[in-house]
């Protein structure tokens, strides 16, 4: 048989694959939580929704609500310098969704940062549900870059910290409005998912910030973002996700577009400037041993004006890698499923890839962390946490490297 | 069954005891290895200032805060980082021209090349027929120390006309001073003209100057004692307030001096000699003393410094054609040697010496004197090996 030909056969297969997939679609829900779940499922899996389901009878109309809630004392110090012991209560995320209709489902995810300090509309989506393999998503959306974005409700995690790579070289829990569409579809032991958006982009800041470094998280601070586009060009977010039972998921994810505002009010000041990330996430637990490694590696491409480098680089890169192990599981006191868990992680960042022009010396700017971890999960929807991170740091000269370490210990529970 | 009392507490109690361990937290590094600080024994009040200037240091200015649209760098702290040496990444270019007859090229953009623009802007270049020097930040530390000598102890170190016979004639920097410049007691006047001591040239007359022009020249940052933006030449509102800027002074004051390590170390006693013999002490004077300063800690203290805060001619090696104020090309101001063993660590790791950072090691920074560092340049060369590692090791511990 020629090559061409098996591979029409292929597509073949796969066309009726997703065919009978959209016959035998259940319409009254697009996810359930279960071996083929994805990354991208993650908003549909928060218990709160679970519960909603469990209450069983007609769904219509019926609006759930749930969070949770993290707060942590915090004592580090950085080359012997300590600000003493910190209480924090980081965040509260409320959720809210209500079925609208068959197949038309509304979901929000707000945010109060820090007391209130910093609110935010993480996510607010109505998703119409065509058919598991082909829905359509509208409002306020995340965009799904790398792995923590799309599961970033602290209860998950063991860490009390979120991955460097996600807060501080992605914008971790970046939201724009947009619209675009989702799906998954099965084959054998394989669940493939993708997402496609087009939201409002990036901007100038992200190379022109209190960070004094390319800093695409310095988008966060723009709130007009939701009412409008800093350039009038979107940003394009795409991800392909594979879980293949047993052995785990893989997400490949890309985001880009212009980002800076070189036409201003017709006025042409600059030219069209790109920024490209892309990001490849992985999930997987050993079944013999229960240990789950998650991780992602991230690169940034930034097209920063000749004039501006190199203090700003157009290079980025980073990744963070967890290892969990439970270690316990058993009844504890009065929790007859509670598991205590050892975890792991490594946390790396280089904001600034390259050599200088002046010295061809190495370009420094960039961050290593461990941080061991114990906690307890009285059940799985709420985690206590010991967390001690040890972080170093270099300036961009790659001057001796800025020692930090933290204890923590905190809550994180859904509600 | 609910987790006991006993249980419940003895694990909180663990908890807090690793926390508060304090061998879990790095340690702080040694204050001799650090040149950022304050001078001990500060009041309050300057304390605050410091810290209020320590950020002001810090600050990281974009295209909101008053940033450009041409500027060198961004940020105090990144051409002085942790208050060491710059890198030759952040340095920047000066141009004027050969002679002193004042810098002709400020209405083309003098004197300093601001080589990064805001996206949307153009950078400037190097206009026609000028002739430009480059300069590497120096370290900031201890300057609070070298702005209160009096005017009186310079002119006594000078010796123009080399009367001892040492071939050295060092002379202080006369040279014109802002209106908003605050006269030093008991200053020294010539034809309207004042004793400059800060810079590489010596041009700026005290920290107020020299911290007024750099938010100007190297940030794009216009204040009330320098509001001329320097892209459209226009006088601008200020984008830094008066009291930021008297902070940022007040900062630099109360820096404390660099602390030498193993001062007590045979080999480092012995290069201390080696020093004096050689001649270096001509110029890099061990000692200075401050003349009066509100501020207790430097009013009338001793200090050590290396240097004489004078104009001496350096050679045909060093003379970059560029001129500024009254010092002639060649002429630079006696950089001080303290700190300079912890240069590397603020200049990524390898040493970047002499006004533009072309020396690469100590050796070459002391090879490269001539004109009047001639005489001690050839005192050093003709040394033995060891005598010269032991006089690196001085200097290493300064
Ligand atoms: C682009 C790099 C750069 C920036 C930004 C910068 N400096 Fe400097 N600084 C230099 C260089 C180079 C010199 C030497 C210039 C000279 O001789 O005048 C210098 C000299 C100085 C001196 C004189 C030190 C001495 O020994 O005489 C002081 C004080 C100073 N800078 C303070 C500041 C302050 C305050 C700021 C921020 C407002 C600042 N600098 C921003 C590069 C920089
Ligand atoms: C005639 C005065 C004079 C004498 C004598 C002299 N120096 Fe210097 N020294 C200078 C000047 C001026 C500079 C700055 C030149 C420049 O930046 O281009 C300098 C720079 C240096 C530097 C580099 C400092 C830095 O921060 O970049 C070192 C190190 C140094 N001298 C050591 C010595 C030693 C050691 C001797 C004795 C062998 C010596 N000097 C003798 C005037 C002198």
């Amino acid at each position: 048989m020629s090559s061409s030909a098996s591979k029409r056969r292929n597509l073949l297969a796969v066309c009726a694959t997703l065919l009978t997939g959209s016959l035998l679609a259940q319409s009254s829900s697009t996810h359930s939580a279960d071996s083929t779940s994805l990354n991208m499922d993650a908003v549909y899996e928060r218990p709160f929704l679970q519960n909603a389901e469990a209450g069983g009878g007609n769904n219509q109309r019926k609006l759930a609500l749930g969070g949770y809630l993290e707060m942590n004392a915090t004592y580090g110090a950085e080359d012997g310098l300590t600000e003493g012991l910190s209480l924090q209560a980081r965040r509260l995320t409320l959720f809210s969704s209500a079925r609208l209709a068959r197949n038309i489902t509304f979901l929000s995810e707000i945010e109060f940062e820090d007391g209130g300090h910093e609110i935010n509309i993480e996510f607010a989506a109505v998703d119409v549900a065509l058919n598991p393999a082909f829905n359509i998503r509208a409002g306020v959306i995340l965009n799904p870059i790398g792995t923590f974005n799309q599961n970033h409700d602290g209860p998950n995690w063991e860490f009390i910290e979120r991955p460097d790579v996600s807060v501080n070289l992605l914008p971790a829990t970046w939201s724009n409005a947009g619209v675009g569409v989702f799906g998954k579809f099965h084959k054998g032991k394989v669940t493939w998912g993708y997402e496609a958006y087009l939201t409002n982009g990036f901007d100038d800041r992200i190379i022109d910030n209190v960070h004094g470094r390319t800093f695409l998280p310095a988008s966060k601070e723009n709130d007009e973002r939701f009412e409008q586009s800093s350039n009038g060009r979107p940003l394009f977010t795409g991800k392909l996700s594979m879980r293949h039972h047993p052995w785990g998921e893989i997400g490949l994810s890309y985001m880009g577009g212009i980002y800076n505002n070189y036409t201003p009010d017709g006025l042409a000041l600059d030219v069209p400037r790109r920024v490209h990330v892309a990001a490849v996430d992985l999930q997987k637990t050993i079944r013999k041993t229960g240990t789950t490694l998650v991780g992602e590696a991230v690169i940034i491409l930034v097209d920063v004006p000749e004039t501006y480098t190199q203090q700003y680089g157009s290079k980025q890169r980073g990744a963070f890698l967890d290892v969990v192990q439970p270690v316990v599981e058993r009844e504890i006191g009065a929790w007859p499923h509670a598991v205590v868990l050892v975890a792991a992680r490594i946390d790396w960042v280089d904001w600034n890839v390259g050599t200088f022009n002046e010295t061809g010396e190495d370009i420094g700017d960039g961050l290593w962390a461990i941080t061991p971890a114990v906690s307890l999960r009285p059940t799985a929807q709420t985690v206590f946490r010991l967390n001690y991170r040890y972080q170093w740091q270099t300036d961009i000269l790659n001057n001796p490297a800025a020692l930090t370490a933290t204890w923590m210990l905190g809550l994180s529970t859904y509600f | 069954m609910p987790l006991s009392l006993r249980t419940s507490l003895a694990l909180l109690t663990l908890a807090a005891t690793v926390m508060a361990c304090s061998k879990t937290l790095p340690p702080a590094p040694e204050e001799n290895s650090l040149l950022d600080g304050p001078i001990e024994g500060l009041s309050a009040a300057d304390q605050a200032r410091f810290l209020r200037g320590d950020e002001a240091f810090g600050e990281i200015f974009t295209s909101t805060s008053g940033l450009g649209p041409l500027f060198v760098a961004a940020q105090c702290a990144s051409c002085h980082p942790g208050d060491g040496k710059g890198s030759p990444f952040v340095r920047f270019t000066r141009f004027g021209q050969a002679d002193t007859t004042g810098n002709t090229y400020l209405a083309q953009g003098g004197p300093q090349l601001q080589h990064k623009a805001l996206p949307g802007y153009s950078p400037e270049v190097l206009p026609a027929g000028a002739t430009s020097t480059d300069l590497i930040a120096p370290a900031v530390t201890g300057l609070g120390y070298l702005d209160a000598v009096s005017d009186a102890d310079l002119i006594a170190l000078a010796d123009p006309q080399d009367l001892d016979g040492d071939g050295i004639s060092g002379r202080p920097h006369f040279n014109r001073i802002p209106d908003y410049a605050q006269l030093r007691p008991e200053s020294v006047e010539l034809n309207g003209m004042y004793i400059c001591r800060i810079g590489k040239k010596g041009a700026a007359y005290d920290l107020l100057h020299q911290t007024a022009e750099a938010y100007n020249q190297d940030m794009g940052v216009t204040s009330i004692f320098s509001p001329i933006d320097p892209l459209s030449g226009l006088e601008q509102d200020p984008e830094v307030t008066m009291q930021t800027i008297n902070d940022v002074v007040g900062y630099l004051k109360t820096l404390k001096a660099p602390i030498q390590r193993n001062p007590e170390k045979a080999e480092v006693i012995a290069g201390g000699e080696i020093f004096g013999e050689i001649g270096c002490d001509g110029c890099h004077t061990p000692v200075l003393q401050t003349g009066s300063s509100p501020i207790v800690q430097l009013d009338h203290v001793e200090f050590y410094p290396y240097s004489d805060l004078l104009l001496h001619d350096m050679g045909p090696g060093l003379d970059d054609g560029y001129t500024e104020g009254y010092a002639t090309t060649a002429e630079w101001r006696t950089p001080p040697l303290w700190g300079l063993g912890l240069s590397r660590d603020a200049q990524g790791g390898s040493y970047f010496l002499l006004h533009d950072g072309r020396a690469l090691s100590i050796e070459q920074a002391i090879e490269m004197h001539e004109g009047e560092g001639q005489q001690s340049a050839d005192a050093f060369e003709a040394l033995s090996g060891a005598d010269q590692d032991l006089l690196i090791e001085f200097l290493e511990s300064l």
